[in-house]
């Protein structure tokens, strides 16, 4: 295998909008998710979980759940196999009798069906002895500082002297924004199949697992199993959403290993119910931004401040990067982010579409548009007033900074010229009517440890080879798409295979980076395998190959942006609002493919209206869990809320960053609306809530 | 989910016999609430007797009106001509509730009977005095911004769900129930009962008791009927606050009769009789209806959580009389 930094491509299947290759399959339902695969003897296991917060597993009484037909086992602390690790403490389930958090794993049922598995859940007896717990994020709960946020960021930065430039400031905002706890909601709840066998006198684990990477898991589960990860072979062909929350491996995942280990080689299949997925599948934090802008009077930015408070669980660290886009999305001298943690008795938060992102950047613009007001200023042209010459953070030009073009384009097409300055100004029949914009930024990220293997096939075709995950968005059209330009053949002579860890590694679907990191690869390998094997390779030849990173990072700071406008309508008398129209621009380097992609920005789009509106998981403190577990009380934005949303793009290729041009699309749809909307409810009723979801409550009067 | 018997009625006479007969045995209509709370642990009956088939499910004109079998589905009931005519308040009811595919579903009977969505109900792991006597209300002091601010009891604080039985209240509808003891004939009104010391029961009915119909009474109050439902999403939501009015307006502008109910404010549909009372034999004016509102809900009690409910329902229900009558004359406020 060989690294190369590979050249870039032209683009003649990238750029069209190639209907999913895998269309058919799913709507005629033949697609198999993850407990959908034939398997010998299946057995179903359904989880029992924790009704406290915090204490421990005093005893266990299976005899009910044994007694009732079809129930073949119960698996607890005191009998299950023996983890070789147990770092990850969200993993290492069933090692002691201690409860982290409430719905927690503290046993398994094996049954013939999912019926009897589910009966015999509700009839074990769990004793559990009860310690106080804390489960309410607060303003005032103690907290620490990590050592650094997700991914790998720095936890607080400072620049220059926020203090003394606040004190000199003409104008000051001083405001704290909340975002509630969300969880992601994937259609497809999460699921795994799971069996144990042996190969070359080894044992090997196998998975169908509805997971964003397959790699990731089989290297989070081996070392726990005490196994290395080529014993542990983890398949996704088809895997119904995740928006991160199956980005790693969850408790579940864990727990259909361990109890398929107890089967004699029958396969276990686990499929975790919506209620569950509230407690077990990750979510995101909630937050509290506090921030300070400082100003002159014509809203030139001289000082930013976001001191972010959030949550983790006392059971495995998540520290959400809050406050990452503050440090490089406008210019300002002085300048200091902090993030800092309450250790709550609580389940353990995950990634969620943008996470930190997508809170940091609600807090951001509803801010800027505060500012905007303060300073009389439109704020499309606050924006403008602190556009950045380079990176503030990193000190590097942007290879492209789009920020500026995408307001300009998003501010013609939604008709923003002429906006009243008033807030409460525009009434049409029983609606307040107001219009609002915030700007969006995404990281581009390029994961390593990519690799690609390209192999010849019969009449010139080509089996193009990666162990990556699509997960709905499209990856399998699009890396298509790329193999074809890449070998300078047709899509239709390509035959892609990924979703399995017997295929070349592969990064997670995650962080808007599967595009740029797998298509890299191909695009590495595709190139490789010319070289060796030229344009008339004989049928059976193989290549394999990444793709390096030249020294593009140290010279460019790489980000997409965007700019969302709202239009929202609160009606006088019941405080409802709508949004009867969402536009979003973007500039992400080069489309792949504009009709999936498409989809991922509206979706983003719509994702964030549905923060900025509905989403919130309620946890009751008493009882320390989400009480709102269910698609009836977590509420998502229904079709009747989604009426005029529209994405475009700017025409653009960034192929200092990859040879395709691209910078990911995945997430930046969800950035900054939420902000975009609040400003807009703001500017219908002059009423400035601060705290996600906007609701009724707050506007009816 | 627990093993259950399953037993297909051959009629209504023989379902009611079963049923009474077994403490353990639960009717089965559409399926939309019970399925679910079967699945959750909520409720776990012996035996289900399936009512689904039976042939209550026809529109039946009298001289008094028309009459709804139990069997009908909500989409059906919704979309029939003469209910749009003359009791447009139910079909409007109706389409705000649930989704296309849950109307299909669920029927008229059903619907009234379903149960209360507060999240500790729908939980068994929580202390719920509904779900299991004795246990204590989560609610009270809980996630609270869907609770009642009106009729509730230290016992129980939640809210019944039902859009249709907000309708049947402002219309004068019966529900001709089929028991143990024979048939009777409930006001609809009367159908749900406020939780007292009692939360366990949402209505009147007894076990092996079986609605078998619905009495819709012609008349000018049930002609002129809307309903307003506030939500948080623009469907598929349950009501944060909800509003029927049925109005009989004389030509001078003066109110007839009319009823008030309001959806999602207590644990049965809340007919507003101080709201009416205040209104009858005056001009209707908006200060009017808002003073009504007003009257009604000088008992009201709120938690801090769901205090927003006050403002909303007494607007809902000035908008309500508003869409009824296009020409009322508007305040400024």
């Amino acid at each position: 295998m060989t690294d190369l930094v590979p050249a870039p491509i032209d683009a003649k299947a990238m750029g069209t909008a190639l209907p999913r290759v895998d269309g058919v399959e799913k709507v005629t339902g033949s697609a198999a998710y993850a407990v959908e695969h034939p398997v010998p003897r299946p057995l179903a296991c359904w989880l029992v979980q924790s009704t406290i917060a915090r204490g421990r597993v005093v005893s266990v009484d299976r005899s009910a759940a044994l007694a009732h037909p079809g129930v073949l086992s119960v698996v607890d602390h005191t009998d299950a196999p023996r983890l070789a690790e147990t770092d990850n403490g969200e993993l290492a389930i069933l090692q002691d009798d201690r409860i982290g958090f409430r719905g927690q794993i503290v046993a398994l049922v094996l049954a013939e069906s999912s019926e009897a598995a589910r009966e015999g859940a509700r009839l074990v007896r769990v004793e559990q002895q009860e310690e106080p717990a804390e489960a309410e994020l607060r303003e005032d709960n103690a907290t620490y500082r990590p050592e650094k946020v997700n991914p790998s960021m720095e936890t607080d930065t400072e620049t220059g002297d926020v203090d003394t430039a606040l004190a000199g400031a003409d104008v000051v905002l001083e405001q704290t924004y909340r975002t509630p706890y969300e969880h992601n909601n994937p259609l497809e709840p999460h699921a795994t199949t799971a069996w144990w066998g042996e190969e070359d006198g080894r044992d090997r684990l196998t998975l169908y697992d509805s997971s964003q990477g397959v790699h990731g898991v089989a290297t989070a589960l081996a070392p726990m199993l005490g196994m290395e990860k080529e014993q542990v072979r983890v398949m996704a062909p088809y895997v119904g959403g995740g928006f991160g929350s199956k980005g790693e491996a969850h408790a579940h995942v864990m727990a259909a290993a361990l109890a398929a280990r107890t089967t004699g080689g029958r396969p276990v299949r686990l499929a975790v119910t919506r209620q569950q997925m509230f407690a077990l599948t990750g979510y995101r934090t909630a937050t509290i931004s506090k921030f300070r802008l400082g100003a002159d009077r014509d809203g030139r930015l001289a000082a930013i401040e976001h001191g972010v408070l959030e949550q983790t669980s006392r059971l495995r660290e998540f520290a959400e990067q809050t406050a990452s886009s503050t440090r490089m999305m406008y210019a300002a001298p002085n300048r200091r982010t902090s993030h800092r943690l309450a250790v709550l008795d609580v389940a353990v938060p995950s990634w969620m579409r943008a996470p930190g992102e997508m809170p940091g950047m609600y807090a951001h613009e509803v801010a800027m548009d505060e500012l905007a007001e303060a300073c009389g200023l439109d704020p499309v042209e606050l924006r403008r007033r602190n556009e950045p010459d380079l990176d503030p953070e990193k000190g590097l030009p942007f290879d492209r900074r789009g920020l500026l073009e995408c307001l300009d384009r998003g501010a013609a097409r939604f008709g923003w010229a002429g906006r009243p300055r008033e807030p409460r100004s525009t009434r049409d029949g029983e609606w307040w009517v107001g219009t609002g914009a915030a700007s969006a930024t995404y990281p581009a990220m390029r994961q390593p440890g990519n690799v690609a293997r390209i192999e010849s096939l019969p009449d010139a075709r080509y089996a193009v080879s990666i162990g990556s995950v699509d997960i709905g968005t499209g990856a399998r059209t699009a890396l298509t798409q790329i193999a074809a330009d890449a070998l300078s053949v047709g899509p239709d002579a390509i035959d892609l295979h990924l979703g399995d860890t017997a295929l070349p590694p592969a990064s997670v679907a995650g962080g808007s980076s599967g595009t740029s990191s797998w298509g890299s690869a191909i695009v590495a390998a595709a190139q490789q395998f010319r070289t060796e094997h030229g344009h008339r390779p004989a049928p059976g030849l193989r290549t394999e190959a990444g793709a390096e990173r030249g020294d593009e990072a140290e010279r460019f700071s790489f980000h997409s942006f965007g700019a969302v406008f709202a239009e929202v309508r609160v009606h006088r008398d019941t405080g409802e609002l709508r949004v009867p129209r969402l536009l979003g621009v973007y500039s992400v380097g080069r489309v792949v493919n504009p009709m999936t992609a498409r989809s991922q920005l509206v979706g983003g789009l719509v994702m964030g209206m549905s923060a900025a509106l509905f989403e919130e998981s309620v946890r009751d403190p008493r009882f320390g869990h989400v009480v709102t577990q269910d698609l009836a009380t977590y509420h998502i934005a229904a079709h009747a809320d989604v009426t005029g949303v529209e994405a475009e793009w700017l025409d653009e290729s960034t192929t200092t960053f990859t040879p395709m041009g691209s910078r990911g699309i995945g997430e930046i749809g969800i950035v900054g609306t939420a902000a975009a909307v609040a400003n807009a409810a703001y500017h219908a009723t002059g009423i400035r809530v601060r705290d996600l979801p906007l609701t009724a409550d707050a506007y009816v009067g | 989910m627990k093993e259950l018997a399953y037993v297909r009625a051959s009629d209504p006479a023989q379902a009611v016999a079963t049923v009474a007969d077994d403490p353990d045995a639960r009717f089965l209509g559409g399926g939309t609430n019970l399925v679910d709370h079967l699945k959750l642990g909520i409720t776990t009956p012996g035996t289900l007797v399936d009512i689904s088939h039976l042939p209550l499910d026809g529109f039946e004109e009298t001289a008094d009106g028309l009459t709804i079998g139990a069997n009908v589905r909500n989409s059906d009931l919704a979309a029939d001509r003469r209910v749009r005519a003359g009791w447009p308040v139910v079909s409007r009811a109706l389409l705000a509730g649930a989704s296309g595919q849950i109307r299909n579903q669920a029927t008229t009977g059903g619907n009234l009977l379903q149960r209360t969505r507060c999240v500790y109900f729908q939980d068994p792991t929580t202390p719920c005095n509904k779900r299991e006597p004795g246990s204590g209300c989560s609610a009270a002091g809980g996630y609270g911004r869907y609770n009642a601010i009106l009729g509730a009891s230290p016992a129980c604080v939640t809210v019944h769900p039902s859009d249709l039985a907000v309708a049947l209240a402002a219309v004068d509808a019966a529900v001709l129930v089929l028991g143990p003891g024979g048939r009777r004939r409930i006001p609809a009104a009367e159908l749900h009962r406020l939780p007292g010391d009692d939360a366990e029961h949402d209505t009147v009915l007894g076990h092996g008791d079986l609605i078998t119909a619905v009495e819709l009474p012609a008349s000018a109050l049930a002609r002129r009927s809307t309903y307003v439902k506030v939500r948080d999403r623009a469907s598929f939501a349950f009501a944060l606050v909800s509003v029927a009015v049925a109005l009989d307006l004389a030509e001078d502008g003066t109110v007839t009769d009319v009823r008030v109910v309001w959806g999602g404010v207590a644990h049965k549909p809340w007919r507003a009789e101080r709201a009416e009372d205040a209104l009858r034999g005056r001009p209707l004016t908006e200060a009017a209806v808002r003073a009504a509102a007003d009257a009604e809900l000088a008992s009201a009690a709120p938690s801090s959580d769901a205090g927003y409910k006050v403002p909303m329902v007494r607007n809902a229900t000035a908008l309500a009389f508003r869409r009824l009558v296009p020409a009322l004359a508007e305040e400024d406020r």
